[in-house]
């Protein structure tokens, strides 16, 4: 077959479609920039940095399960509290009966896998709306996290837990000073492999006779690539180091990034929900697929109930209260669809980092939880509307 | 005769693509104007700048109604002048009354309470003058797609129309409702209001219609008097394709093998009311290069029977057994029969066929993804290799493969869904309905297709309401009436007349069962 028989997608397509995807990684730059400059240089300290990776990583683990199920036309409101209840459980087996550690971990996930399979099974398979089985399963584990911790405090863990946490990958070589240099290449490293990647399918591309993105664009959006993120290893790397936590969401963005787009599972679940009747009528299993996206929900949200009982190294019966917010807020920013089928992993990612420098931002500069709130809510709204508008056009 | 509609010179173009080249379009008062033309040749951006859809300023050339330049900023404009246009999805809320639904947007009221007396009366007035015998409370959800398109036009009613639009009114009606539906446009053209309609069924033209406009590629090709020539089918057919139809349906020699689709004794019952029996223990069979319709009136059975077959994607308590290819097989679930070698295009593209927001290739590689992906990751060079060998082979008009399949007209929908079908590779392909509501060209193109499939062995069962193209597609019709098959005829025997006396005649004996006149 000729090069000319290849469909091309059409160049006003191609930057309209780009501006769309680099519109929200500008709009969390802008936001970025603003605060940097409002907060004295405050925000982009290495030590603040590091906290704000830290203080969000729950949610943007929660964030990437949640795009999935809303992806599916479906929500998920139980999240903080699944997040809460198993904090509490592996406060219980850990402080209370003195579990291994790697134990008690595996057992709280499968409780999160479990939960899962709870709400999606009557999601899937009974065709209950979920929005009441999740708000009842919001309920239910928010009172069983307050039993179960009888309405206290457990704490603290053992060390080697908090190290989930508060943790930094180990230093390689040591004596460089005060640069964390192990921290520092790894960012370099997968800076060179984020590139080189994208140069990679940019060729096989041309190759195949599709219209890429002209080359002086693509040498420029490499180089700025390329430059963010050692800039920002480079940060971190002045600090302490590579967070573990970071390490882990980063691979787990990774992989459902893949999931999402190059995969056949990632491809049933877009249809699932961008019609469900055709989807199930070509084949696809829609009803275990559902069910499925609720108990990979159910296993973030365990795991972001881990992390963030880690960090605070005590399990307290309100942890997890309206964490379901900001994950579900993070995913329509981040461009998802409330109809279902439309949604992507970046922009999920990106827009719990808006809610989270947001979050952090606000916090320095002193402006009261109240406010807080009220300028949150309005950003969901105005990057919702501006995401519709854009979408009309 | 005075003009009450005059547009000029219209033009308007999308993204590039001219949808309408200096269109002229006139309609004289009490006219009936039809509007013609192939899907994608610019009837409905027609209406839609007519209409107002698309505002002043979004397409060039001028609209002149009543004697007046008018410039409509919104629907609501046009409809201020008595512009009504009904669309072919019908707008009214399915829960609701026939009576809220005509006065949903202005219901009579007193200091914003509505008066319900005055809607009622005024609900019966209006049902009376489109000829329904209906209580205004009933609800819409209750009544046949037939009558709640003359609800619809009841509802235009209310509004003081002038110029009433109807786009494709009688797709999903039966003759009989169809009909009905023409005669009141003849009755509302004795009342002087005017209406244009747009239809693919030639024959409804022929009868109603005092002018046919033809489009063609967003062009006026012709235009044609009724009242003072002669009114041609093959004429029209020929401006609209721009191709002698001398043949409709394309020639093939038939050569037919051994049995690769068997079904015995077949048993199904309604999902939601468990004892009826809607497929009645039927028999039936397809041979390699064979083509089967399956005639009927809607509502006997015949989809209800493909979506049973297919995997059991409808129906409850399912009996009976299936052989594909001599092999008698179990298909439990839609993914079993597409591996056993079974497609079923669906009726309706739109609800059950396609997902509309996604891309032309997304939805061509929906049902066989396997097919090009390794472990359960897409390669997508091969998949889009593949989506375009489709799009090459199959006539897709598409900007790419990248194009939404939502923007594309009915007849490259339906294109999208047969490709989407034959790359599962199937053995047995049964086609619901797979021409409704695309035009004459497209249509010839879905007969090609199925010759070629048929030429190439595989088993074709074709659904269809419309009797012609069964004879002219099928080498054997079988006749479903309220669940079982009530006739067969061979291709060189059928006719429309037996076809439809073979369902007549089982109408009849019903009638007598239900009279006490004979035992079932």
């Amino acid at each position: 077959m000729t090069d000319k028989t290849v469909a091309l997608p059409g160049h006003a397509g191609f930057i309209k479609n780009n501006l769309r995807n680099y519109g929200m990684l500008l709009s969390l730059f802008a936001i970025m920039l603003f605060f940097q400059v409002m907060t004295d240089g405050t925000l982009l300290q290495p030590l603040n940095l590091t906290n704000l990776v830290l203080q969000n990583s729950y949610i943007v683990i929660m964030a990437l399960g949640m795009l999935l199920i809303i992806v599916t036309g479906h929500i998920d409101l139980s999240v903080g509290s699944i997040a809460g209840f198993v904090g509490a459980v592996a406060a219980v087996l850990m402080v209370r009966y003195h579990i291994a550690y790697p134990l008690a971990f595996i057992a709280c996930l499968l409780v999160g896998a479990l939960i899962g399979a709870a709400q999606g099974y009557w999601v899937a398979y009974f065709k209950i709306p979920s929005f009441i089985v999740t708000l009842a399963g919001m309920l239910v584990f928010k009172g069983l996290a307050l039993a179960i911790l009888a309405g206290q405090s457990v704490g603290p863990f053992p060390p080697t837990f908090q190290k989930l946490s508060s943790g930094f990958i180990p230093e390689l070589f040591p004596g460089a000073g005060t640069l964390y240099l192990t921290s520092l290449l790894i960012g370099a490293v997968l800076a060179v492999a984020l590139v080189y990647t994208s140069a990679k399918s940019r060729a096989r591309q041309a190759s195949h006779g599709i219209e890429v993105e002209p080359f002086g664009f693509f040498v420029a959006k490499s180089a700025v690539l390329f430059a963010v993120i050692v800039f920002f290893a480079g940060l971190i790397a002045s600090h302490r180091g590579l967070p573990n936590v970071l390490v882990i969401m980063t691979a787990l963005i990774a992989l459902y990034g893949f999931v999402t787009t190059r995969t056949v599972i990632g491809r049933h679940i877009y249809a699932i929900g961008g019609n469900a009747r055709a989807a199930s009528l070509s084949g696809i299993k829609t009803e275990r697929l559902t069910f499925l996206t609720f108990v990979n929900m159910g296993v973030l949200a365990a795991l972001a109930g881990l992390v963030f009982a880690a960090r605070l190294n005590t399990a307290t019966p309100k942890a997890g209260a309206g964490f379901e917010l900001d994950v579900i807020a993070a995913c329509f920013i981040g461009g998802a669809s409330a109809y279902g089928g439309v949604g992507k992993v970046g922009g999920a990612v990106i827009g719990a980092m808006i809610m989270g420098v947001m979050n952090n931002g606000m916090s320095i500069l002193g402006i009261g939880i109240d406010y807080q709130q009220v300028i949150k809510g309005l950003v969901l709204l105005g990057a919702v509307c501006l995401d519709v508008y854009n979408q009309r056009r | 005769m005075t003009a009450i509609l005059e547009m000029r010179g219209v033009s308007k173009s999308f993204a590039g693509v001219q949808a309408l080249r200096d269109v002229n379009f006139t309609v004289e008062a009490g006219q009936i104007h039809a509007l013609v033309g192939e899907n994608g040749a610019g009837k409905s951006t027609l209406m839609k700048v007519l209409s107002g859809v698309y505002p002043d300023g979004d397409y060039e050339g001028s609209i002149i109604f009543d004697g007046e330049e008018r410039r409509f900023r919104d629907v609501n404009d046009s409809e201020a002048l008595g512009i009504i246009i009904i669309h072919q999805e019908l707008a009214l809320v399915p829960l609701m009354s026939i009576a809220e639904n005509i006065f949903l947007s202005h219901p009579p009221s007193r200091l914003g309470v509505i008066d319900r007396d005055t809607v009622y009366r005024r609900t019966q007035e209006l049902l009376a003058q489109v000829g329904l015998t209906e209580m205004p409370d009933t609800l819409v959800t209750d009544l046949g797609v037939g009558k709640q398109q003359l609800v619809e036009i009841a509802k235009a009613l209310s509004k003081r129309v002038r110029l009433l639009i109807l786009d494709e009114p009688t797709a999903s009606l039966n003759e009989n409702d169809s009909a009905a539906l023409l005669d009141r446009l003849l009755a509302f053209r004795a009342q002087g209001i005017a209406s244009i309609l747009i239809s693919h069924k030639l024959s409804e033209v022929a009868r109603v219609a005092d002018r046919i406009t033809v489009l063609r590629d967003g062009r006026t090709v012709d235009s044609i008097d009724c009242r003072a020539e002669p009114v041609e089918e093959d004429r029209i057919i020929r401006s609209m394709v721009n191709r002698d139809l001398a043949h409709r349906f394309p020639q093939r020699t038939a050569t037919i093998g051994a049995p690769v689709f068997a079904v015995q004794d077949w048993t199904v019952h309604h999902p939601l009311h468990r004892d009826r029996r809607v497929i009645k223990g039927v028999d039936f069979e397809v041979r390699r290069g064979e083509v089967v319709g399956i005639a009927g009136l809607m509502g006997a059975g015949r989809t209800e029977f493909a979506m049973s077959l297919f995997g059991r994607a409808w129906g409850e308590r399912i009996s009976g057994r299936i052989w594909l290819d001599g092999r008698e097989v179990n298909l439990t679930s839609v993914a079993a029969a597409i591996d056993a070698g079974l497609a079923y295009v669906t009726e309706d593209r739109k609800e059950l066929g396609l997902i509309l927001d996604a891309d032309v290739r997304k939805n061509i590689t929906l049902a066989s993804l396997g097919r090009v992906a390794r472990q359960g990751r897409i390669d997508d060079m091969s998949e889009l290799r593949v989506a375009s060998e489709y799009r090459n082979r199959m006539r897709i008009r598409c900007s790419d493969v990248y194009q939404v399949t939502g923007q594309l007209s009915g007849g490259n929908q339906q294109k999208v869904v047969l490709s989407k079908w034959l790359m599962t590779d199937p053995k047995v392909l049964i086609l619901d309905e797979p021409t409704r509501g695309i035009d004459v060209g497209a249509k010839y193109e879905i007969y090609c297709i199925i010759n070629e499939l048929a030429e190439a062995g595989k088993g074709v069962v074709m659904i269809s309401s419309e009797m012609p193209e069964l004879l002219g597609v099928c080498d054997r019709i079988c006749v479903m009436n309220d669940g079982a098959f009530v006739g067969e005829f061979a291709a060189a025997e059928a006719t429309q007349e037996r076809i439809m006396r073979a369902i007549m005649r089982n109408k009849e004996i019903d009638k007598k069962v239900l009279q006490g006149d004979l035992r079932p």
